[in-house]
């Protein structure tokens, strides 16, 4: 069963954040709300720590600061997730509407 | 499939290695279903749920990946945090129930044409890593939790006292930002 060891080496982790990676930008593209294309976002930067994850495991002399990395993106995407939704909360109240085919008051 | 044979010993199916091997296979299962239940769903309830699957399997992957501290993190912040939010803002836009109640024509290529450049980026970055010969260091530190407290306010001080101060000035801004937005809408 060569499946089964594909836990001890690098190139497994990087196709599962590809994917995620690519989850993400679909969702990012298809998505009509912007709850959903908040979700892309956050898919995104999990891909992201996946990979800093990775390599500071297998590769990096000091796996010390990808996983400080790591934790810096976690900051970064919880006070990102927080401003996404007031402004979301805020946009609601202006326009009824959280589509983003609606927001077009600054189109020319 | 060749360059995917990794040089690694490969267990059988009922040793320890192999029970770690099927339940690493089963988390990876999980964080792929989770990301296809996100971005796939027509339902953004579902989709936030699907989010937190994506994100519980990741913490596993993170489990895998030598580091339980920061596997509980990312239960921490991403599952009881980050989708907990997500989904008081789907109940509080109520109308956000389903994603695709009118389709206009302006949109209806986003589909296709997002599934392609989704693919192609897949497709690249799986090339790219199973085709690069990754050089390998030898480990001078462990990194256990012990070494990320020392690095945190040793080295990188300076980062964490800025981390700390975005995420002050992010509540202080949501907190503005939605106290505006009630006041705007019962004024008019």
């Amino acid at each position: 069963m060569q499946l089964l060891g594909i836990y001890n080496c690098l190139s497994s982790y990087l196709v599962v954040a590809a994917f995620l990676f690519a989850c993400g930008v679909y969702g990012l593209m298809s998505r009509r709300t912007v709850i959903g294309m908040l979700i892309s976002a956050e898919l995104i930067l999990a891909a992201a720590s996946l990979n800093f994850m990775a390599f500071s495991r297998f590769l990096a002399p000091d796996p010390t600061l990808g996983r400080l990395f790591t934790l810096f993106i976690m900051a970064i995407a919880a006070a990102e997730a927080a401003i996404a939704v007031s402004i979301l909360i805020a946009v609601y109240r202006n326009y009824k509407s959280i589509e983003s085919d609606d927001l077009t008051d600054l189109q020319g | 499939m060749q360059a995917l044979t990794c040089n690694v010993a490969t267990p059988t199916l009922f040793s320890a290695e192999g029970l770690v091997g099927l339940i690493f296979l089963l988390t990876i299962l999980m964080v792929v279903g989770g990301a296809l239940i996100a971005v796939q769903s027509k339902w953004l309830v579902r989709s936030v749920a699907g989010l937190a699957l994506c994100f519980t399997g990741v913490a596993g992957l993170y489990y895998f990946l030598l580091s339980p501290f920061l596997a509980m993190m990312q239960m921490l912040i991403y599952v009881g945090a980050v989708s907990i939010l997500i989904a008081f803002a789907i109940m509080m836009v109520t109308q956000a129930g389903s994603d695709t109640r009118h389709r206009r024509k302006v949109s209806a290529l986003a589909g296709p044409i997002g599934i392609s450049v989704a693919m192609l980026f897949f497709a690249g970055f799986t090339m790219l890593a199973l085709a690069t010969p990754w050089q390998q260091f030898p480990q001078e530190q462990e990194g256990s939790t012990r070494d990320l407290g020392i690095a945190l306010l040793g080295p990188h001080v300076l980062i964490f006292e800025l981390i700390s101060i975005v995420l002050l000035m992010a509540i202080i801004g949501a907190l503005v930002h939605a106290q505006r937005g009630r006041t705007r809408g019962t004024g008019a």
